[in-house]
């Protein structure tokens, strides 16, 4: 049925390709995805809706727009001055005009009935069965798993495509700007309810599959809902400009079975129980240096330079921060700087990790401090701040 | 230096308060931004030629974006129909000058330095404006670059210039019509203008409103914007478009008003429904005042209100269909040729229209949940701002720069222009509808494979376009300084109205006894 509609809107669309696309017809039926045309048809019984909601008001337009242009058409050949034709001289008709009010009016009654009992559909949020809590980041998003019985999972989802693919040394692949390191996890007939919320800018959290397209705002919590129907890998990107990098924050959903999903969660749950674990211990200065180093390639890197050189950030070798006193540091990490592009990270890494990479960047680049800092270190200062 | 000619040199031009000298101000000053903004426009489009970046760093592109838009819509084209305003409206209504002839060049002259201001930002430190035209907080606050303090300004001074260029008109109008110029027989264009400027009145101190308290989060510490200190994000963007909604309809009214006064001299036929025409105009301007928030169908509005939006977006068609069946009727059983400007016309009829279609599926607003902030959003008003405010200005230009200068243009130059615009501007804008529903986000440097094919044929379509203006340019100086000289009054054998019952070229003041209004001569 999803596919039915999709290729009658294609036929409907493609003798206007066609003449657009005329100096490059060969490349026309090599990749269909590549020339798609038409609205992502949804994994979602709303979404579906909404695309039917779509083809209709479209297939309107087509018809007044066949009879108004052929009324156009018509005036314009019809009524050459080159062929001879004399001018009128009426410039009134209040029946028409009458006419010409109510029928269009009447039009858009049709129009909005469906929409009307649609997006009651799309606001009711009620009875989840799972919710999700999705907050947009500069330039990430951070999913965390709202579990009544015990302690949320929460994570943070970062584009996974590399530098070289952007700058054009590496070959692109076919998810090109549209794969993430992590993505959200979902079963499949299950009603997921995003509690949507920012971090620092507005921010929109859009899944085409799904039909969700909700803004992210900082200090307020939006609400929107899915019941995805098939299982598959669906895909998006943040849909409010949010900064520099707002093309390089997409949305990868994974709707899974029930049961792969309880693994995926019992899984994630057993890591945030040893990352508590690790967060009492004392680490060696070797294993700091290799957990920082982790951190640094993933979160610091893409301002700070491979080798600590700055970029958009400061420098980090022989920085006064970096080599000065370590609460400093750890207050720096912890608190990022206002109203510049240095994130507040304290809510961002665990305390392992913001340890390891504070020890990291006193001690790599030729910083060589040779202190240590250590989780408890972390978990005091923000007790103490 | 006599006391009916204008004075010499530069002085003419600085002191001036003919209404002539300070349209053709606005007129050339309007096509130097619109060049401006068009490069930038050609930047961003250079950039969207491939996948991947080439050419300008993601910060630059959005400085672009944002330069863009506020280029276009500030510099470009509210000042050309301004221009055209000052021209046109003494002339149509057979007024000798403007009401307000010396605030006439104050409104013009703080232009040039509210925009040397804007477009100095781009080479400050941290950059330009980069948060969009629509400056949405806290982007274009907290995490705003320096120079936002700059833009700011700037939009303070474009906003004052605009409300007293407006009062100016409206006091014209009011005032100064001939003695049985009537309103119910004035121009179309000057019916529009008149609407129009009632919006600007209204609205321009809101945008004011909304950058000053910008400034005040900016600089001394208010939270209106920030929701950690009490304040509303979703604020800004409702002060934003109570201003932005009845801007787009400033932006196309005088536009509509130009095609209704070329589309009956060409079809030599007069224009049908002239009062439905008035009062389809007026309901436009009323409905623009309630409907802004079909801009944020996506902030979290509360049902009741998302509807009352959808609905009333919805009526909007009903008036302007209303408008789109006149000028066509207008045309039927008409005598028609096809001059240039009524090329411009008959393409902004039918390119505005398929503009209003896109119009019509983006406020239905659960459909709008996946159009929203996508490609199909920038086909949208291009179609309306480029086909209708842009054709429009073109249409005008050649209608009546017989008029202005005695000289006629080159017919094949005009329609080549037309001819390439018209195929230039499809080619770029028709297949940002297709990747804006397969998904792309508007606003962004860089794009999946699968909208590869499609943006660069967008590419190739707006090199072209940019082309054409040069065609424009370039014909119209041509005209100035080789045109084939008429002194035909009428210049257009099927034009009426007083502007054409004074002399080719339009001596330097005009109706300094009132005109007699003629029946034959009402509604232009």
């Amino acid at each position: 049925m999803y596919s039915q509609a999709k290729r009658l809107s294609q036929l409907a669309l493609s003798p206007v390709l066609l003449a657009l696309t005329l100096f490059s017809s060969g490349a026309w039926a090599s990749n269909g995805q590549r020339w798609e045309t038409n609205m992502t048809t949804s994994v979602t019984e709303v979404g579906q809706k909404i695309y039917d909601l779509h083809m209709l008001v479209f297939w309107i337009c087509v018809i007044v727009g066949v009879v108004v242009f052929g009324f156009l058409f018509y005036s314009v050949f019809a009524f050459r001055k080159s062929q001879g034709a004399k001018a009128s001289n009426f410039h009134e008709n209040t029946t028409l005009e009458v006419a010409w009010t109510i029928v269009p009016f009447l039009i858009l009654v049709v129009m909005a009935w469906p929409a009307t009992t649609t997006l009651i559909e799309i606001y009711d949020t009620d009875d989840a069965d799972i919710d999700i809590l999705v907050t947009g980041y500069q330039w990430k998003w951070k999913y965390e798993y709202i579990i009544p019985e015990g302690d949320n999972i929460s994570f943070f989802s970062n584009l996974l495509t590399d530098k070289s693919e952007i700058y054009n040394t590496a070959e692109k692949g076919s998810n090109y700007l549209l794969e993430v390191d992590e993505p959200m996890v979902i079963p499949v007939d299950k009603k997921i309810r995003f509690l949507i919320t920012a971090n620092d800018v507005l921010h929109a959290w859009w899944v085409p599959a799904l039909a969700v397209k909700k803004d992210a705002i900082p200090g307020f919590i939006n609400e929107s809902w899915t019941r995805a129907e098939e299982t598959g890998v669906y895909r998006g990107q943040c849909a409010e400009l949010c900064g520099r990098d707002h093309g390089y924050m997409p949305i990868v959903v994974n709707v899974v079975e029930q049961a792969e999903y309880d693994q995926w969660l019992a899984g994630k749950q057993a890591e945030a129980a040893e990352i508590k674990q690790l967060m009492a211990q004392t680490f060696s200065m070797d294993e700091l240096m290799q957990r920082g180093k982790a951190v640094y390639t993933r979160s610091c890197v893409a301002c700070h330079g491979a080798n600590g050189e700055g970029g958009v950030g400061k420098p980090i070798a022989g920085s006064p921060i970096a080599t000065g006193g370590v609460s400093e540091h750890i207050g720096l990490m912890i608190n990022g700087v206002p109203g510049s592009a240095m994130q507040a990270f304290g809510g961002q890494l665990n305390d392992v990790e913001l340890a390891a990479v504070v020890t990291y960047s006193r001690n790599a680049f030729g910083n060589n401090m040779g202190d240590k800092v250590q989780p408890i270190d972390i978990y005091n200062f923000k007790k103490g701040q | 230096m006599g006391a009916h000619g204008p004075a010499k040199g530069l002085s003419r031009w600085l002191f001036t308060t003919n209404h002539k000298d300070i349209g053709s101000m606005y007129l050339w000053f309007s096509f130097a931004m619109f060049l401006l903004g068009g490069s930038f426009a050609m930047i961003i489009r250079a950039e969207l030629f491939q996948p991947g970046l080439q050419i300008v760093e993601p910060e630059f592109f959005n400085q672009m974006t944002t330069m863009h838009g506020l280029v276009m819509v500030f510099g470009a084209i509210m000042p050309a129909f301004v221009g055209l305003a000052n021209w046109m409206i003494p002339l149509m209504i057979g007024a000798p000058d403007m009401a307000l002839p010396r605030m006439n060049n104050w409104s013009f002259w703080i232009l040039p330095p509210a925009f040397a201001l804007l477009a100095s930002t781009l080479f400050m430190e941290g950059g330009g404006p980069n948060f969009g035209w629509t400056f949405y907080a806290p982007l274009s606050t907290t995490y705003a670059p320096p120079s936002v303090t700059y833009f700011i300004f700037g939009v303070h001074i474009m906003g004052l210039s605009s409300i007293m260029g407006a009062i100016n008109i409206i006091a014209t109008i009011v005032n100064m019509r001939a003695p049985g110029m009537t309103y119910m027989k004035m121009p179309l264009f000057v019916w529009t203008w008149l609407i129009t400027a009632f919006l600007l009145v209204a609205v321009m101190p809101v945008l004011a409103g909304a950058v000053t308290m910008m400034l005040m989060d900016i600089h001394f510490g208010t939270s209106f914007f920030s929701a950690a200190g009490g304040g509303d994000p979703v604020l800004f963007q409702h002060v934003f478009w109570f201003f932005g909604h009845p801007e787009v309809y400033i932006i196309i009214l005088p536009g509509f008003g130009v095609v209704s006064q070329i589309i009956p001299t060409f079809s030599r036929k007069p224009l049908f429904g002239y009062d439905s025409m008035v009062y389809a105009t007026a309901s436009i301007a009323f409905l623009s005042f309630i409907v802004w928030a079909h801009h944020m169908y996506t902030v979290g509005m509360p049902i009741a209100g998302e509807l009352f939006f959808m609905y009333a977006t919805m009526l909007i068609a009903v008036p302007t269909a209303a408008k789109v069946f006149n000028w066509i009727t207008t045309m039927f059983k008409g005598s028609l040729t096809f001059e240039t400007p009524m090329l411009f016309s008959i393409a902004f009829v039918f390119l505005f229209t398929v503009g209003g279609f896109s119009g019509l599926m983006l406020a239905i607003a659960p459909a709008d949940f996946q159009y929203h902030d996508t490609y199909f959003v920038v086909a949208h008003f291009h179609y309306t701002m480029v086909a209708g405010a842009i054709f429009s200005m073109s249409a005008a230009v050649y209608y009546w720069l017989p008029k202005w200068t005695g000289k006629m243009y080159n017919e094949t130059m005009g329609k080549t222009h037309f001819w390439v615009s018209f195929v230039g501007f499809n080619l770029t804008f028709f297949p940002q509808h297709f990747v804006g529903l397969a998904g792309m986000p508007r606003r962004i440097p860089d794009y999946n494979l699968m909208f590869a094919d499609f943006n660069m044929m967008s590419s190739i379509g707006a090199f072209i376009y940019g082309a054409s203006q040069l065609l424009f340019l370039f014909n119209v100086v041509r005209t100035i300084t080789h045109g084939e000289k008429i002194d035909d009054p009428k210049v257009w054998d099927g034009a009426h109205g007083l502007e054409w019952t004074v002399p080719t070229p339009a001596p330097y003041h005009t109706f300094t006894t009132p005109p007699e209004v003629k029946e034959s001569e009402a509604h232009g």
